[in-house]
């Protein structure tokens, strides 16, 4: 059986990764899961200086899912590079760096900083955060925005970039299109859909926030719709995420166009999650004689 | 080592409107500190994440984990129908305990507020000088109250006055009039607010547990911060976890 999958040539010894910021970089979940056994370890959004967030409360629950509203709070990339890269480097599992920034300029000094870093096999740029006021989703929600930032961030990459594209859009086809054609080489989808939820005894919204960007099994339906629409749209590859809970969530984002998938929202449910799919989907390709894993990718019968 | 693993229901019981007693036979109770907590997942998958729940008690002989905990919603309501035999799917020891180390040779006040009161009971069972509980109830309904007295002297408060002082913990320690060296305390925020306080005035030592709306338990998510006085540990923005960091400060660190 291979599991191999390949990303802009990059190759994965397995599909299954691990959805940006519900992973940190990986440290607290080591405690957990081999991350030598992952396809790629996605880190959480990595800016220029340190981001502090969003003020609490910053998650809820909601059925069959969750809200959250952590505002991308991170440590920036000096101490990214210090001490989080290092840590990485441990492991002979890919890293892929997940970008933020609020200006074009901050998303280009935090890829340029990186173009040195050999432990970094691809940048993820988020562009899609529904929780920040400023840059982020900003330049998700028009496809002329994502062209131009995209094709930006291409100029300055050494590694390949992927676009992490965000649901709240009206067309999704259109935006990866974009991407595609500025020059991404690869699209990931979907960020969380902006939701919120109202406390009604106390008559205030649970997030401090109000809105949040809402995750976990409840969205799965919609993730592999657009999954399947922006992998009709575009010829580059895609890693398809939302509500992936076990092996046969994960075989269905790849059928619908996925090259690999990653398992969010659901770490925080299982902490062996991604363990789970990755042998959920071994267990389906022995049942169904399935050879290569690349070989379920858009294999949907129309 | 932190662990999600099968564990069993001992027993469970109603002590309170809505507060439910619960032992768990589990393999981490032995690895546990007064003051860390565990999350307990619920089963219907309509409710996914882990609900934080502190440690009331652990039996002597390391196996039994006892939660005391109030139906906050779904979650905690399916928990309140589980009985002998059920298993629950629990992940722990999380977070890092009350520092006992802090209370040698000092008069210690032990302060619990509402569902705040269950971890103050370990901490009483394992703090072995000088000390005073302070337990501070809406009503008459003083669950655990019987438990704290096998292990120090314990004043009452009752939001409605009908048992002990009127008001909060702090009404019940001052009508007392114990003089604390060091404070430990479980309890809503204006109460915590108010020990606080009260510890900046007497200049002595506050150690209090927080607790936040969690998703992971274990500092990956960030969801559970707060405000605090110096860089933290993973961010460098002023922003603790909860859940890792925590639940315990010293309440000068933290800005509540």
């Amino acid at each position: 059986m291979n599991l191999q999958t390949n990303i802009a040539g990059v190759t994965f010894q397995n599909p299954v990764m691990t959805a940006s910021g519900t992973f940190g970089s990986g440290m607290e979940y080591s405690e957990f899961v081999d991350l030598n056994r992952l396809g790629a370890v996605v880190t959480k959004g990595v800016s220029n200086v340190p981001w502090t967030g969003n003020p609490t409360p910053r998650v809820a629950e909601v059925y069959g899912g969750m809200l959250n509203a952590i505002g991308l709070q991170n440590p920036g990339i000096d101490i990214f590079l210090e001490r989080d890269i290092p840590f990485l480097k441990q492991f002979s599992t890919k890293v892929i760096v997940n970008v933020c920034g609020k200006t074009v300029r901050d998303y280009v000094e935090v890829v340029e900083r990186l173009g040195e870093e050999k432990a970094v096999s691809m940048l993820e740029i988020n562009v899609s955060c529904p929780n920040v006021k400023e840059g982020a989703i900003a330049f998700g929600q028009s496809a002329q925005a994502l062209e131009n930032i995209t094709a930006e961030i291409k100029r300055h990459a050494v590694q390949p970039v992927i676009m992490k594209l965000s649901p709240n859009v009206t067309d999704m086809r259109e935006m990866a299109r974009a991407a595609e054609a500025a020059g991404a080489d690869a699209l990931s989808l979907i960020n969380t859909i902006t939701g919120m939820k109202i406390d009604i005894h106390r008559r205030k919204f649970v997030l401090a926030n109000k809105t949040g960007g809402m995750s976990g099994p409840a969205i799965k339906p919609i993730a592999v719709r657009m999954v399947y629409e922006a992998a009709k749209a575009v010829n580059i590859p895609i890693i398809g995420m939302g509500g992936i809970a076990d092996g046969e969530d994960a075989v269905e984002f790849l059928l619908a166009g996925a090259s690999a998938v990653s398992v969010g929202a659901m770490n925080f449910v299982n902490p062996y999650a991604t363990m789970d799919v990755l042998r959920g989907v071994e267990e389906y390709m022995r049942r169904h004689q399935v050879k290569n894993v690349t070989d379920l990718i858009g294999a949907v019968d129309e | 080592m932190k662990q999600k693993q099968k564990a069993r229901v001992i027993s469970q019981k109603q002590i309170g409107p809505d507060i439910y007693d619960m032992w768990l036979d589990t393999g981490i109770a032995g690895q546990t500190a007064a003051g860390q907590f565990i999350c307990i997942y619920p089963k219907d998958r309509s409710t996914l994440l882990p609900r934080p729940i502190s440690i009331c008690e652990v039996n002597k002989e390391g196996t039994g984990i006892r939660v005391v905990y109030r139906i906050a919603g779904q979650g905690t309501r399916e928990f309140s129908s589980y009985g002998e035999g059920d298993e629950a799917d629990v992940l722990g020891p999380l977070g890092n305990g009350f520092p006992i180390g802090a209370a040698e040779g000092k008069r210690a006040l032990l302060l619990g507020g509402g569902i705040g009161i269950p971890p103050i009971l370990q901490l009483a069972k394992q703090i072995r000088g000088d000390k005073l509980i302070g337990a501070g109830y809406r009503d008459e309904n003083l669950f655990l109250k019987e438990d704290l007295e096998q292990y120090a002297r314990t004043v009452i408060a009752t939001e409605d006055g009908s048992r002990g002082a009127k008001g909060n913990v702090l009404d019940a320690i001052s009508e007392d009039g114990y003089e604390a060296d060091v404070i430990f305390a479980c309890g809503p925020m204006p109460m915590l607010r108010a020990v606080k306080e009260y510890a900046r005035k007497k200049n002595i030592p506050a150690y209090i547990s927080l607790e936040e709306h969690m998703a992971c338990g274990v500092g990956a998510c960030l969801g559970c911060v707060v405000k605090t006085k110096n860089v933290d540990a993973h961010s460098h923005v002023h922003n603790a976890r909860i859940c890792t960091d925590g639940p315990v400060f010293e309440a000068g660190e933290v800005e509540i």
